[in-house]
C-alpha cells in the first residue's frame, strides 16, 4: 500500500487506484469536504477523543465499583447507624466487625464455607481424573466406537444444564442422593464437558514419542498416563482448577435444588438465606455478601494471568 | 476441528508405529483391544447417567401429566406443548427474554467499545481491564444482593441521583414497567466483563504489523477499527452474540435472587423451576425444558450454519 497525499484520497486500505476514479458526484462531493474538514481538525479532535476516552473508562470503573464499595461500607456499620446515613458515607468505626460476626455464626456462613470447601476438593478431584482419562483414551488409543464417544461428548456441549434439571433431579433422587454433598459433587464431575476439551487440546501438544519410548522400556498404559502424561499435563489441570473452582464456589442452582437442608448450605445457598431471617438487616447482609466476594477477589488479584487464559480457553472451547 | 484433525493423526501414528523394533504383541494399538474402555467406563457413565438419561427422560415426561411422584405417567399427547403456545401466563414470559436479549447486545456493544479503546496505547490498562472484568468472577447471590442494596428505595443508587437532583427516583424494583430493566441492567453489570476480556485477547492476538502499517497510511483509530479489527474479531462475535442469545432465554439467577419472579419479572427458567417443583407439573414443566432446548439447539445450529468453523486470515 502506498501513501496516499491527496486531501480527497480514500482512506488507506482501500484500493490503489482510488486515484483513477471519475470525478465525485454530490454526495460524495460532500462526504469528501466533511472528511477533509475532520482531517484538518484533527490536532484538535486528538485531546478531545483522548478525554472522551478516559472519560468513558472512568466511569465505566466507577459504575463496576461503585455498588461494591457502598456495600463494603455498609458492613462496617452499626444497625444505628446504618438507619442514619447515607449509603455513600463511609462507616464512622472502620473496624466494627460485629456484622461478620454475625454473619458468621447466626447466619452460617462458617457452615457454608466448610461445605462448599469439601465439595470443592473432592469435585475438582473427580473432574481432573475423568477429564485426563477421557482425554487419554480418546487422543492416544485407535480403537472401534472412538468417533462415537468424542461426538456423545460434543454433542453434550449443546445441551445447557439448566434445561435439564427437571429430569435430572429424578436421577439423583433415584440414586438417592437427594439431599446429600454427593448430589453436587457427582453433578460437578459428571457434567463438565468444557475441562475434557482443555484437556484434549492440551494433549495434542504432548509428543506421542514419549508414550512409544515408555511402551518400548515395558510400560503399561496405566503407567503411561499416571507416570509420563499425568505429570505433562500439569499447566492444564492448573487452568481447570482455576476455571473449574470459581465455577463451583459460584454455583447456586444445583445446592439449591439438591441440598436444601439448612446443614448442607453452601457459600451461595448460605447467602441467600440470609434474605429471610436478616429481613432488613441490610448491614448483616451487607457483611455476608462481603465475605463471599474477598475470596474471589483475592483470587483474582493472586491468578490474574491465569484466571484470564483458562477462561478464554474455556468459553472459546 | 478435533474431529477433523484426529484420524489424520491417527495415520501417522499408526504408519511410526508399524517399523517399531518389536513387532506388536496384542493387537493393533498395542494394548488389549478393552484398554481405552477402561479408561472411559467411569466418564462415559457419568455422561449418559446425567446427561442424556435426563434428556430422554425429559421428552418422554413431556408427553405425560406426571406430577412427579405418582408411578404412572398418564400420556397425554401434546397437550403440554399447546399449552405453553396458547396459555397466555405461559408464554409471556418469552416477552420477559427480550429485556434480556436487549441487554446482551448492549452488553456487546459495551464490551466491544472498551475492548477497542483499551486495545490502544491506553495508560492503566491492567488496573481498568481488572475492574471491568471483575464482577464476571463474583457469585451471583452476592451480586443479586448487592444490587437489591443497589436498587432499595434509598439505596446507592438513588443517592447517587440524588447527588445530580433527582429527588423523586422511581421505585427501580417495585415497579412493574420498570423492574426487568432495572435486572437486564445487573445482568449486563454481571457479564460484560466476560464479553470484554473475550474481545480484548482477540483483538490483541491480531499482528502488531497491521497496526503500524495502518499507522504509515495515516489511518484513524475509527479506520483500524472496521477494517482491521472488526474483520479480525468476527468468529469471537458471532460466538459471543449466539452465547448472548441462549444466554437471555435461560436466565435464572439475577432475577430468582432479587425478586423470587415477582410484579411480572418471572422468567422462562424460573417459570420451569416453579411448575415442577412448586406445583409439582413435571410433565408441562418438561415440555417447557424441552422447548428451551429445541430454542438453544437451532440457536447453536444457525451459528454453525452462519459463522464457518475456520480462522480469519487477515495478512
Amino acid at each position: 500500500m502506498t501513501v496516499t497525499q491527496r486531501p480527497d484520497a480514500q482512506h488507506p486500505g482501500t484500493s490503489p487506484e482510488a486515484p483513477a476514479r471519475p470525478a465525485p458526484g454530490p454526495v460524495e462531493g460532500v462526504v469528501l469536504r466533511v472528511r477533509h474538514v475532520l482531517r484538518g481538525l484533527r490536532p484538535l479532535l486528538g485531546p478531545v477523543a483522548t478525554t472522551v476516552k478516559y472519560a468513558s473508562i472512568l466511569i465505566a470503573c466507577a459504575v463496576a465499583i461503585i455498588p461494591l464499595v457502598t456495600v463494603f461500607m455498609a458492613s462496617f456499620k452499626t444497625k444505628e447507624e446504618f438507619a442514619t446515613t447515607d449509603p455513600l458515607t463511609p462507616p464512622e468505626n472502620w473496624l466494627n466487625l460485629d456484622n461478620f460476626v454475625a454473619a458468621f455464626t447466626e447466619g452460617g456462613m462458617l457452615r457454608g464455607f466448610l461445605n462448599t470447601t469439601v465439595i470443592l476438593v473432592v469435585a475438582l478431584v473427580g473432574t481432573i481424573l475423568i477429564g485426563t482419562m477421557t482425554a487419554y483414551a480418546v487422543d492416544r488409543f485407535d480403537f472401534r466406537g472412538r468417533r462415537l464417544v468424542m461426538g456423545a461428548f460434543l454433542l453434550a456441549t449443546l445441551v445447557p444444564a439448566v434445561t435439564t434439571q427437571v429430569a435430572t433431579f429424578q436421577v439423583v433422587n433415584g440414586l438417592g442422593l437427594f439431599n446429600t454433598r454427593w448430589a453436587a459433587i457427582v453433578l460437578f464431575m459428571g457434567t463438565d464437558i468444557i475441562s475434557i476439551y482443555i484437556f484434549l487440546q492440551f494433549m495434542r501438544g504432548i509428543s506421542r514419542s514419549l508414550d512409544e519410548a515408555a511402551m518400548l522400556d515395558g510400560a503399561n498404559r496405566l503407567t503411561i498416563y499416571a507416570r509420563i502424561i499425568f505429570p505433562l499435563l500439569r499447566p492444564a489441570v492448573a487452568t481447570v482448577v482455576i476455571v473449574k473452582g470459581i465455577a463451583i464456589y459460584n454455583e447456586y442452582y444445583i445446592p439449591f435444588l439438591y441440598m436444601p437442608s439448612r446443614d448442607l448450605g453452601v457459600v451461595s445457598t448460605s447467602l441467600f438465606r440470609f434474605m429471610g431471617p436478616f429481613g432488613a438487616q441490610w448491614e448483616i447482609i451487607s457483611a455476608g455478601a462481603v465475605l463471599v466476594i474477598v475470596p474471589t477477589l483475592v483470587a483474582f488479584l493472586l491468578l490474574q494471568r491465569q484466571i484470564y487464559s483458562g477462561l478464554t480457553s474455556g468459553a472459546t472451547k | 476441528m478435533s474431529t477433523v484433525s484426529s484420524p489424520v493423526r491417527g495415520t501417522v501414528s499408526r504408519a511410526t508405529a508399524t517399523p517399531a523394533p518389536a513387532p506388536p504383541r496384542r493387537g493393533p494399538g498395542r494394548g488389549l483391544r478393552v484398554t481405552p474402555w477402561l479408561f472411559l467406563v467411569a466418564p462415559l457413565g457419568l455422561l449418559v447417567l446425567f446427561t442424556y438419561v435426563p434428556v430422554a427422560n425429559m421428552v418422554w415426561y413431556s408427553f405425560t401429566s406426571w406430577d412427579g411422584m405418582a408411578p404412572v405417567k398418564e400420556p397425554v399427547g401434546l397437550d403440554n406443548y399447546v399449552r405453553i403456545f396458547t396459555d397466555p401466563d405461559m408464554f409471556t414470559v418469552f416477552l420477559v427474554s427480550l429485556y434480556y436479549l436487549a441487554g446482551a447486545f448492549l452488553q456487546l456493544a459495551l464490551a466491544l467499545y472498551f475492548a477497542t479503546i483499551l486495545s490502544f496505547n491506553t495508560r492503566f490498562r491492567n488496573l481498568f481491564k481488572g475492574i471491568i472484568f471483575f464482577p464476571y468472577l463474583i457469585n451471583g447471590v452476592a451480586i443479586g444482593l448487592v444490587f437489591l442494596f443497589f436498587l432499595r428505595p434509598g439505596g446507592t443508587l438513588d443517592a447517587v441521583l440524588g447527588l445530580v437532583g433527582v429527588t423523586a427516583p422511581p421505585q427501580w424494583l417495585g415497579n412493574p414497567d420498570l423492574v426487568n430493566v432495572s435486572l437486564a441492567g445487573t445482568s449486563v453489570w454481571r457479564y460484560m466483563g466476560l464479553n470484554f476480556v473475550l474481545f480484548l485477547g482477540a483483538i490483541q492476538s491480531i499482528p502488531n504489523e497491521l497496526y503500524e502499517a495502518a499507522d504509515l497510511d495515516g489511518a484513524t483509530s475509527w479506520q483500524k477499527f472496521r477494517y482491521i479489527i472488526a474483520p479480525g474479531i468476527k468468529q469471537v462475535i458471532g460466538l459471543t452474540t449466539i452465547l448472548a442469545i441462549s444466554g437471555s432465554l435461560a436466565v435464572f439467577e439475577i432475577p430468582w435472587i432479587m425478586t423470587g419472579g415477582a410484579n411480572g419479572s418471572t422468567t422462562f427458567v424460573i417459570q420451569t423451576v416453579q411448575q415442577a417443583f412448586e406445583f409439582k407439573k413435571f410433565g408441562l414443566a418438561s415440555a417447557m425444558a424441552v422447548v428451551l432446548l429445541l430454542i438453544v439447539l437451532l440457536v447453536t445450529w444457525i451459528q454453525r450454519r452462519i459463522i464457518p468453523d475456520e480462522k480469519v486470515d487477515l495478512t
